[in-house]
């Protein structure tokens, strides 16, 4: 069932291989065949812009207002490109190393390397496009060190370097539009997938202003609709990120892989309240200067000033030595979460450890903090009204990514012929833990460089009868959609769709986040199908489907996150070992350390969707690592 | 904290709109403006009534989805801060408060506090670009970028499309928006084949879009979240007077 189609041959030569052998369309006939994009951030926009200039008409779909607001907009740091522009070392092969390795040996090595390769062509495109990049005086790009990696190879600009990628990419999806290679059909929610004879064809969305359903049909479909962060209802996602488009596909049998794996970030504004709404991420190169403490003390609530210096512990300095305040964002984030546990947090709930730069002041003088972080520092200000030159700040972890995502082979076709998946919404390349700098990277290879050669190949070497939206198929799901729509709107319940939502994320956060247990993913699996049961029997959606309505908007995710919760938590109970971002209890090592269990769990989960009721299909591709070989993470 | 608000519902495009008052009660200091929104809507929902519809998505500042007028400003006022960065420390227990969708003709009313930005993107689409078939670009560092000039770029770049500028300005122009993103582009060696070809067809597009003209009243820099500054719609009009003299009897 899982075939990864991963070319023969050397690593290095894979995808130069796999290029001349794919078939191609003639410019002459590629206007005959259609092509849907869903989702226009910088995996869906480039890939939507590169197919329009190929001659392709393509359909492009965003639930926004414009293309140009699609979360990749939010990423801060950075872009890696293995371009060795600093002569210190870096290389294809160590940014595929790299990668591999801070995945913790859970994804294919094939797709990761071609990355690699690929990095080197998306800073030429961006820079092409008048993406804004840092410059030397020299008038040369420059680049930083980024995420505990030993080479400069890091691409930014200011801290919204996703901002100017995704403008980068947007601005060349609308020169397509103004040249009618592409229409884009903005304020539009994919809510099905269509299938005609095992294939996909077409979509099924709302219109977000008038509530109208619609059907569109095409010869490929590519998902291209970002990451879940927000089954856990807090996170750093955009509120409106989603995981209805990938949901709905899988329901259409496409194979999940990987959902337990998820990405949490060390570095973000502790929760203030219960109607917190979203979680703000602080750059992490506050860590180079902060120090990490709490109270020895539990349940100490002086202010920090009046903690004297043996009473405090700095719990990262302690416990690793060598690394550190600069240990991997996984470690400090586990590490944080159990002082807290331990009932030493500080803050409003006592969730959240300090970040103290008393020392980085009286080493370097304010002024020389405040030229470093003084944005970071205004902004954490603005934010909680405290000035951290004078108190410590506080931070704690947020769930920031998705690693999981629909199964894609080499090509990031899924297990539905004609269905592409691309960036986030993917499980292909950072195994179970992303490296920093490395999101936007992954989504323009895909979204610039892979999918205009694999897509035109599964066009050229498929027999695609003439499909439009009259076939019965596309009556068939929009029938459906209609009626899921008719029932939100006529439950008239007693709980909005938020106290649902916030309920699912506090257990998928306690149980299915950072550390699980057996225990508690079996509490959870017990308590997903109530909540479930609860949607759909007291929901309250005020107003109906024929009008804007962001009530109804929101309902109809958080119906597809119930579902997928209880996915994570299925996937992460078979995972009984510690891989990545993912302390498993059971499975840790005498002084307490993620233990990963090569022997056992070397391998992709990908689930099968078997009609619900908490049944699904379980399948494994097997990885092999034939270039990085496996080692334990250790820093000590 | 206590607050009077006072917000426009419209339920659609084409039905009249009004103002309709609301209380919210237990708002505290450490909520976010559009988080005391959702308080409110979680009741109005309670009792049975439509929430407010509003645009949000980041609620980091950096999406240009959130905007809406707070006492007649737009984004409430705070320098360099759209609404979703506001912080409610900001205001006070007994508060009255008036919120209203932006106003302007080319941004018609969606419903409630929502409205139809999309002439932005067809301003974009008549040139806001350089263009740059994927697969076709020379190696990034074959074209060297004098640094100031890389950073005037970005300053222009930092534009959000939020639309406060049109909502702030008396002739509702998008002189801002568009001179954002024309100093973006014409400020770099790669924007420079394409300069007056961009230029014209921007500043065409701005005004078939049904938006005015700057007066010189700068309250667009006033309100801009990303601190854009309206020296750049002086140098749009500068490009502007080069790319006419250059296309004469075109």
């Amino acid at each position: 069932m899982l075939e990864s189609k991963i070319p023969s041959g050397p690593i290095e030569q894979k995808w130069e291989k796999s290029r001349f052998e794919m078939k191609l369309v003639n410019p002459a006939n590629r206007r005959k065949h259609s092509v849907i994009i869903v989702g226009s951030g910088l995996a869906g926009a480039a890939a939507a812009a590169s197919l329009g200039q190929q001659g392709y008409p393509v359909d492009c779909f965003c639930f926004q207002d414009s293309p140009r607001r699609a979360h990749s907009i939010a990423a801060q740091g950075g872009i890696n490109a293995a371009k060795n522009y600093r002569n210190d070392g870096d290389s294809i092969f160590r940014l595929f190393y790299d990668t591999v390795k801070g995945g913790d040996f859970r994804a294919r090595e094939a797709n990761v390397y071609r990355l690699a390769q690929i990095s080197v062509n998306i800073i030429d495109q961006c820079v092409a496009q008048g993406v804004p990049f840092a410059r030397e005086y020299g008038g040369l790009l420059d680049t930083r060190s980024f995420g505990g990696v030993q080479v400069s190879r890091t691409f930014y600009a200011r801290g919204q370097t996703g901002q100017q990628l995704l403008l980068g990419a947007y601005q060349a999806l609308e020169e397509q539009v103004a040249a009618g290679t592409v229409k884009m059909h903005t304020r539009s929610e994919m809510l099905d997938l269509v299938l005609v004879n095992g294939k996909a064809r077409g979509i099924i969305t709302r219109n977000l202003v008038t509530g109208a359903i619609e059907s569109h049909a095409a010869d490929v479909v590519v998902l291209a609709t970002g990451g879940y962060g927000n089954v856990f209802y807090l996170s750093t996602n955009a509120k409106g990120s989603n995981t209805t488009a990938i949901w709905r596909a899988h329901r259409r049998v496409a194979l999940f892989g990987n959902p337990c794996f998820t990405q949490i970030h060390p570095t973000c504004i502790p929760v203030s309240s219960e109607h917190q709404s979203k979680l703000t991420l602080m750059s992490e190169s506050l860590r180079n200067d902060g120090r990490v403490w709490v109270p020895r003390k539990n349940g100490d609530d002086r202010a920090p000033g009046a903690i004297p210096e043996d009473e405090r512990d700095y719990y990262l300095e302690r416990r690793y030595p060598s690394f550190g305040n600069l240990v991997p964002r996984d470690v400090a984030s586990r590490a944080a979460k159990e002082v807290c546990d331990e009932g030493r947090g500080v803050g409003p709930g006592g969730q959240g450890v300090y970040l103290d730069f008393a020392d980085a002041i009286r080493r370097l003088g304010e002024s020389q903090v405040r030229e470093k972080y003084g944005n970071l520092f205004d902004m954490y200000e603005e934010i909680t009204g405290e000035n951290a030159y004078k108190v410590p700040m506080r931070i704690f972890p947020a769930v920031h990514y998705t690693m999981g995502g629909l199964w894609v082979d080499y090509h990031l076709m899924s297990t539905i012929p004609g269905l592409f998946v691309a960036g986030e919404a993917n499980f292909s390349d950072h195994g179970a833990n992303r490296l920093g700098a490395s999101a936007l990277m992954q989504g323009l290879a895909d979204g610039y460089f892979i999918l205009p050669y694999t897509l035109p190949n599964y066009i050229a070497s498929s027999a695609l009868e003439k499909v439009d939206t009259s076939h019965p198929a596309f009556a068939a799901a929009k029938e459906e959609v209609m009626k899921r729509v008719t029932t939100m709107v006529s439950i008239r319940g007693k709980r909005t769709v938020d106290s649902i939502h916030k309920e699912l994320g506090r257990i998928m956060w306690e149980n299915c986040g950072m550390t699980r247990s057996e225990a508690g993913l079996k509490s959870n699996l017990a308590r997903i199908p109530q909540l479930q049961e609860e949607f759909w029997k007291n929901v309250n959606v005020i107003g109906t489907g024929e009008e804007l309505n962001q009530s109804l908007e929101k309902a109809g995710r958080v119906a597809d996150f119930l579902e997928l919760g209880e996915l994570m938590c299925i996937d992460a109970l078979q995972r009984a070992e510690s891989c990545g971002g993912h302390f498993r209890v059971e499975s840790q090592t005498p002084e307490g350390e993620a233990l990963r269990d090569d022997e056992h769990f070397s391998y992709a989960s990908a689930w099968e969707w078997k009609g619900g009721g908490g049944h699904w299909g379980f399948h494994k591709e097997p990885l092999a690592f034939e270039h990085v070989h496996l080692a334990q993470r250790s820093y000590k | 904290m206590n607050l009077k608000l006072k917000i426009w519902r419209q339920q659609s495009a084409k039905a009249p709109g009004a103002f309709a008052v609301y209380h919210v009660q237990g708002v505290t200091p450490d909520m976010s403006f559009l988080e005391m929104l959702d308080l409110l809507n979680e009741n109005l929902q309670a009792k049975g009534e439509p929430p407010v519809a509003f645009e949000h998505d980041c609620r980091e500042g950096i999406c240009g989805a959130c905007g809406f007028l707070i006492n007649g400003v737009a984004h409430g006022g705070r320098r360099g801060t759209t609404v979703c960065q506001l912080s409610m420390r900001f205001f006070n227990d007994g508060d009255s408060v008036t919120l209203e969708p932006w106003r302007a003709r080319a941004f018609p009313v969606l419903r409630d506090l929502a409205v139809d930005r999309s002439p932005f993107d067809r301003i974009i689409q008549a040139g806001g670009f350089i263009t740059a078939p994927t697969g076709g670009a020379p190696e990034a560092n074959a074209i060297l970028v004098p640094k100031d000039s890389a950073e005037t770029a970005f300053d222009a770049a930092a534009c959000i499309g939020c639309g406060a500028c049109v909502a702030a300005c008396p002739n509702a122009a998008a002189m801002l928006f568009t001179a954002a993103k024309i100093t973006h582009l014409n400020s770099l060696p790669q924007g420079q084949p394409q300069r007056d070809r961009r230029t014209l067809s921007m500043v065409a597009a701005m005004t078939d879009e049904l938006f005015g003209s700057c007066t010189n009243h700068g309250e667009c820099e006033a309100v801009c979240p990303k601190k854009i500054p309206i020296e750049f719609i002086g140098k749009m009009n500068r490009d502007l007077i080069r790319a006419t003299l250059h296309h004469r009897g075109d």
